[in-house]
């Protein structure tokens, strides 16, 4: 037990002693939260758009300023030439084309039907898919203004609709970076971690002191102990720092219990360090190490369900979640946070990690050899 | 003179048995990478307080066979006792009872004098005032007592080395191991090391030490030569030079390396 408190003495000197350590602890999590939470948004905050208006007739002009009016669009061209604004989307300035038909208005009012044209660039399909559902709603809105006005009232007594009142649970206003913090978070203590303690065993194997250290009578388990502990303690840390950040920056709720928020992150952050000690027992240089590292952090990132929900991922791929980590923890922050959840709703995602923990760090001190 | 003197100087025990006085016992001793053979057959006892030299040029097996002694590295087969402990079922008993200190520079560059010093101390399970005790006669003895708040990057190699041996036997172990322990260093630096090994030598710890500086070869009790792998002479400087009929370790070691795998070894 002495021998641990000695390495994670030792361990903190070499960390605080190393001048690059301090700012990577304190500002790589300040600009992870500002860039990513502010730059990971699927929200489409301005479209660009360009009309080719064939008609111009007053419906037409109606259609159009209902989209000049919305805080969404931006009209940046309006032309008689369809070749003109396929052009603009050719080089990327313009996101979506409304063509007009000339006999918009008469069809209209003839055959009460008439077509308008869409085109979205759908290079990225969740945004294209997003930019469909804003133009149709606005276009089906000034098709019931246009219903409503031609109408006459006799006829509207007729008309029976249905209302849908939606109410949003749990981020009533939609807000995005309240979905992202905390997933960001988990991306912060993840990436300290594994990297602190991926490079940490190997490091010493580079300088040859591992040599030293494995004459010695030390035991397996203490030596890990003494690794991971440090570590353990500057991600908790990190976290707590990341969440202040996230409740001043962005003011994300706080529903559940914090006392939770870091119990689960104490074993979730076990199952980090031990897999980034497993990898540094595993590899021979700094570089290797860090190579592996990010191999595994970028398959546990992107299918972690931080930017895309793993319920839509394929059979296979929710599958090969079950033994991301990330996508564990993420879970259990975001209920926690957002919705309040207690142990109970969380238990099982919980004891997951557990076992996890339990497995990779026994994995670790197993393929730690004192002898080659 | 000629290659029959080699069977003089084979090794005797092949029993089991080492004899009373021997601390470390190696019989048969075999260690291969693959199909290369880095340790071929050897056999040798150390005996209790004496100064046991293992020469050798690069790559004769030197380290290899001192870091099978050390527990690093597994012997391929052979029969192995260290400081009375077996080296395949005893081995952390071994590690209580040697130190070591390699070619390879083993203190923390980013550690001052003292915290490393600490460590490893500690590292041992001596006591928190043992610590602070036996690191202050250290510093005393090296006259390191200005430089204790020093990173070890930025004191000389000399010094270096001097407080990684002294560090390698803080906890008063039986053996040390010493792996070409003075490679890049000054001649007076080399003589003050020595002086060391022969304090270490008189306060009763065995010392198992490799070099290929041929005239560290006349500062120990005995010597044992190295040839591809192989135990090509075993004895003390004085009667080697009187078998090969030379002057110097120098001419013992050359006139052996040039008779290269002569048969009856």
């Amino acid at each position: 037990m002495r021998t641990i408190l000695y390495i994670i003495q030792k361990e903190f000197i070499q960390v605080f002693r190393n001048k690059r350590m301090l700012p990577i602890i304190f500002f790589v999590p300040i600009v992870q939260l500002l860039i990513l939470v502010n730059a990971a948004t699927f929200e489409m905050k301005q479209i660009n758009m360009a009309i080719v208006d064939l008609d111009l007739s007053s419906s037409s002009r109606q259609l159009t300023s209902k989209f000049q009016g919305s805080p969404f669009y931006r009209i940046i061209n309006s032309s008689f030439s369809y070749k003109k604004a396929l052009s603009l989307m050719q080089k990327g300035d313009v996101d979506v084309i409304m063509q007009i038909p000339s006999g918009f208005e008469k069809n209209l009012v003839k055959e009460k039907n008439s077509q308008v044209q869409l085109m979205v660039n759908a290079i990225n399909g969740a945004a294209a898919g997003l930019i469909n559902a804003y133009s149709t709603s606005i276009i089906l809105d000034f098709n019931r203004e246009i219903l409503i006005e031609w109408l006459n009232p006799a006829e509207m007594g007729e008309i029976r609709r249905i209302v849908t009142e939606t109410s949003y649970w749990y981020n009533p206003k939609l807000n995005y970076t309240t979905y992202m913090v905390p997933g960001i978070l988990v991306l912060l203590v993840t990436i300290i971690g594994l990297l602190l303690s991926g490079m940490n065993i190997v490091r010493e194997k580079e300088m040859g002191t591992i040599e030293q250290i494995n004459v010695t009578p030390i035991r397996k388990i203490e030596f890990i102990a003494g690794k991971l502990i440090p570590f353990w303690i500057i991600a908790l840390f990190e976290l707590a720092f990341g969440l202040v950040l996230g409740k001043l920056l962005f003011n994300i709720p706080i529903e559940g219990s914090l006392w939770l928020i870091f119990l689960s992150a104490s074993v979730y952050l076990f199952v980090i360090l031990g897999f980034g000690l497993l990898i540094s027992t595993m590899t021979n240089t700094q570089q290797q190490s860090m190579l592996i590292s990010f191999f595994f952090m970028v398959i546990f990132i992107l299918m972690s369900g931080l930017f895309t929900s793993i319920e839509s991922m394929p059979l296979w791929a929710q599958r090969v979640d079950l033994v991301n980590p990330l996508a564990y923890f993420i879970k259990i922050m975001r209920m926690v946070l957002l919705k309040g959840s207690s142990f109970a709703d969380i238990s099982h995602l919980f004891y997951a990690l557990v076992i996890y923990a339990v497995v990779i760090i026994s994995l670790a001190i197993w393929r730690y050899r004192k002898v080659a | 003179m000629s290659p029959q003197h080699h069977g003089t100087t084979a090794p005797q025990h092949h029993g089991t048995l080492p004899p009373d006085d021997a601390i470390i016992h190696v019989s048969d001793l075999v260690k291969k990478f693959g199909s290369f053979v880095a340790n071929d057959h050897l056999t040798f006892d150390v005996k209790r307080g004496e100064i046991f030299g293992f020469l050798g040029a690069n790559g004769a097996g030197k380290t290899t066979a001192i870091r099978i002694l050390c527990g690093l590295s597994y012997p391929t087969s052979g029969e192995l006792l260290v400081a009375g402990y077996n080296v395949y079922t005893q081995r952390e008993k071994i590690k209580k009872n040697i130190g070591y200190m390699s070619q390879k520079f083993s203190l923390y560059d980013d550690l001052t004098v003292f915290e490393n010093i600490r460590f490893y101390a500690a590292i041992y399970g001596l006591s928190k005032k043992e610590i602070y005790h036996r690191a202050g006669n250290l510093m005393k003895k090296l006259e390191l007592e200005e430089a204790r708040n020093k990173l070890i990057r930025e004191i000389p190699l000399g010094w270096k080395q001097k407080l990684a041996f002294s560090v390698a036997i803080i906890h008063d172990p039986k053996i040390v191991f010493l792996d070409e322990p003075t490679g890049g260093v000054d001649p007076i630096t080399r003589r003050q090391f020595w002086d060391m090994i022969y304090e270490a030598a008189r306060s009763g710890i065995t010392v198992f030490v490799t070099t290929h500086y041929m005239d560290e070869a006349e500062y120990c009790d005995r010597v044992c030569i190295m040839v591809d792998g192989r135990i090509a002479a075993l004895d003390t400087p004085m009667d080697l030079r009187e078998t090969f009929h030379a002057k110097t370790m120098n001419d013992v070691f050359l006139k052996l390396a040039r008779a290269k795998t002569p048969e009856g070894i």
